[in-house]
């Protein structure tokens, strides 16, 4: 992914400018561009909307999905919440990081996957359900993780 | 010939753009012309993908359908002979036993289509709320007996009252769509399957309290949900009323109303103290409309059909519909538009079949991660925001995550504050301390020591939790927990017995 360029960041500001409340929207059009927030982000977006780098730094630690460091090339999210565990999530997911030998948030020697846990994805009637680079996958099984191995070339 | 494919992010996850994309191409290679309409889902998940071919006599349903079904398929031209047909979606029991008020079209439009949102009586509610005062929309809602579907239950006519009554000279709706308890999808449903449903009931809440703008605030799970109603808000022909879809980034406890707003302003999802109430000081501080999706999707059928119509249905103070989702470990998952009443055990054997395992159900989670589990023998709880408290539990926003014998309880006692120490936001002690706490003693519990003194710690945590936390996400993880204790005990006290023996 990018390095940071301020130029691309001034366009994404511009693009917010007036917009109430624009903090979040910023960061992740800031997180589309770059991959992650970069530590250059903080002051600068502080800087634009007249708050502190703590205020702003704040906010990208608070949420979950603000990255601090890239990720992987693709990225699989896993469901650990309740509907999933009922039919068997957590023994697929277990699975699934065993495969590619990665813990919790881990990313593969090879940067081509990142796995990450996420709290239900609304797909609940076809558990257990994942989503791989933001495409939804439900009633998975073993087999699936040979596709998602296929999916990110490993 | 046309062929009807639903979009909807869960039929997508189990192939639905792959059997649409081959359908395409099985057509051209037999020279037969069908055109493909991507709709929502009709929310019968089991069947998914489903997909329906108009006939002379009404739409004819296949599922579950998967790639290589589709060349059988197009070769009889989808004669009802076929093993995969499913008749008539209408006649299915599963959908033929519900009322569909707020899901009425949901499935079967082309959720971008303004023609088909007309034609099928889109609209209607706001034309109607347009030729009344502010007090007779207030009236109509107030009368209708809507109460908050996020789960809290709280009258919508009366805030909307409240709203209505404070003099500002900025107004705000904003639409709670951020929809994180697990087993729930029905927002996602509707904003996939039915957007401009929200921005018919969004524009009527303007009307009624003299708002002109407001924000759809969608949890960043929800990437479809998200594109949909980018969309529709960018399609949508109503003047005088401006939508905004603002995503979440990951935080569960942004669905609770007053850490969503600060969300909105920007800001870390921290909650605030009531009150001040957002109907008096909401967002930036200006007076708020703040209601779940479904609550705002159901007002305009009750203005086009009048409160007294919608009170008509349910029992008790619970009034209307609401959409029970079944999910987990269940034969047929899916939403289920009902009035209130059903018993949980009708819901779950009867409509849901059971489990999907062929197990016996053992514990059901109410009302997502904050949820009360009931064993069977609450099963003949009738489906209602009294009946359900009652029983130390609640229904919150619908969703019921059925599992079989093989749970472990006490597992599911430490996922529900392991879930809370994950996802609290850290402003009050009870929750952010307390959960952690919490965790490590259900830890001590399950490796059996000292057990009875460690869940009588249990208990008294879980109360002060249940009383000293600012919201409901310190406030209500006592539920799952303590109904695990109180109805499971023997989960909770295995190294005890294996210890004995």
């Amino acid at each position: 992914m990018a390095a940071w360029i301020e130029a691309q960041a001034s366009e994404i500001l511009q693009r917010h400018s007036g917009r109430e409340g624009a903090l979040l929207p910023i960061l992740h059009d800031v997180q589309a561009a770059f991959g992650h927030v970069p530590a250059e982000a903080v002051p600068f977006i502080a800087q634009a909307l007249n708050l502190s780098r703590a205020e702003v730094h704040g906010v990208v630690s608070f949420y979950h999905d603000f990255r601090r460091a890239p990720a992987g090339r693709h990225v699989l999210k896993l469901c650990r919440a309740e509907a999933c565990q009922s039919m068997k999530g957590a023994e697929f997911a277990e699975q699934v990081l065993k495969r590619f030998s990665l813990d919790w948030g881990g990313t593969t020697p090879d940067g081509r996957l990142t796995v990450e846990a996420t709290y239900c994805l609304g797909l609940c009637a076809c558990a257990p359900s994942a989503m791989l680079d933001g495409e939804p996958m439900a009633r998975l099984t073993p087999a699936a993780i040979d596709d998602i191995a296929h999916e990110v070339g490993r | 010939m046309k062929i009807f494919v639903p979009r909807d992010a869960a039929a997508r996850a189990v192939g639905a753009d792959k059997v649409a994309a081959a359908l395409v191409d099985e057509a051209r290679r037999q020279g037969l012309d069908i055109q493909i309409v991507r709709t929502g889902s009709r929310g019968l998940f089991w069947l998914e993908p489903m997909i329906e071919v108009e006939t002379p006599a009404g739409r004819i349903a296949f599922g579950p359908v998967v790639t290589r079904d589709v060349t059988a398929l197009v070769t009889c031209r989808f004669d009802r002979s076929h093993p995969l047909c499913v008749g008539r979606p209408e006649d299915i029991p599963f959908l033929k036993r519900q009322t569909r008020i707020t899901f009425a079209r949901c499935g079967i439009i082309d959720p971008l289509s303004l023609d088909d949102y007309r034609m099928h009586g889109g609209w209607s509610g706001l034309e109607r709320a347009r030729n009344l005062r502010p007090a007779k929309i207030l009236e109509e809602v107030t009368k209708s007996g809507l109460r908050g579907r996020g789960g809290a239950g709280f009258p919508t006519g009366i805030k909307w009252k409240t709203v209505a009554d404070t003099a500002a000279d900025q107004k705000y709706i904003v639409c709670n769509a951020d929809e994180g308890d697990s087993g729930t999808y029905a927002d996602r449903m509707i904003m996939e399957g039915d957007p401009f449903l929200l921005i018919e009931g969004m524009a009527i809440a303007g009307l009624a309290v003299g708002a002109t703008k407001g924000y759809v605030y969608i949890r960043s799970e929800y990437p479809d949900a998200v594109r949909v109603m980018q969309r529709a808000v960018a399609l949508s022909p109503i003047d005088g009323f401006d939508i905004e879809i603002r995503v979440g980034a990951g935080a569960y406890v942004c669905g609770e109303e007053t850490s969503l707003l600060e969300s909105l302003e920007g800001k870390r999802g921290q909650v605030r103290a009531k009150p001040p109430l957002p109907a008096h000081k909401g967002l930036f501080g200006k007076p708020t409309v703040i209601n779940n999706l479904i609550s705002l999707a159901t007002v305009p059928w009750i203005l086009a059909h009048g409160g007294e119509a919608y009170a008509a249905l349910g029992m008790g103070r619970s009034r209307g519909t609401m959409p029970i989702q079944l999910a987990g470990n269940i034969k047929h998952g899916g939403l289920f538009e009902a009035a209130f009443g059903l018993t949980l055990g009708e819901i779950v054997d009867d409509i849901g079949g059971g489990t999907f395992s062929g197990r016996a159900a053992r514990a059901v989670q109410v009302g997502g991660p904050l949820g009360a589990y009931f064993p069977r023998a609450l099963f003949d709880t009738p489906f209602d925001y009294e009946a359900f408290a009652a029983k130390d539990g609640l229904i919150g926003h619908g969703g019921v995550v059925v599992f079989d014998d093989t749970v472990d309880m006490a597992q599911q006692a430490r996922f529900a504050l392991e879930f809370c120490a994950i996802e609290s936001c850290g402003k009050c002690t009870p929750c952010r301390l307390g959960s952690t706490r919490g965790v490590e003693t259900m830890d001590k519990i399950i490796r059996g020591q000292r057990t009875t003194a460690n869940l009588e710690l249990i208990a008294d945590l879980c109360q002060t939790m249940k009383f000293g936390s600012l919201c409901a996400l310190g406030g209500f993880t006592p539920y799952p927990v303590m109904s695990a204790i109180k109805h499971f005990p023997e989960d909770f006290t295995r190294s005890l017995r294996v210890a004995a023996e």
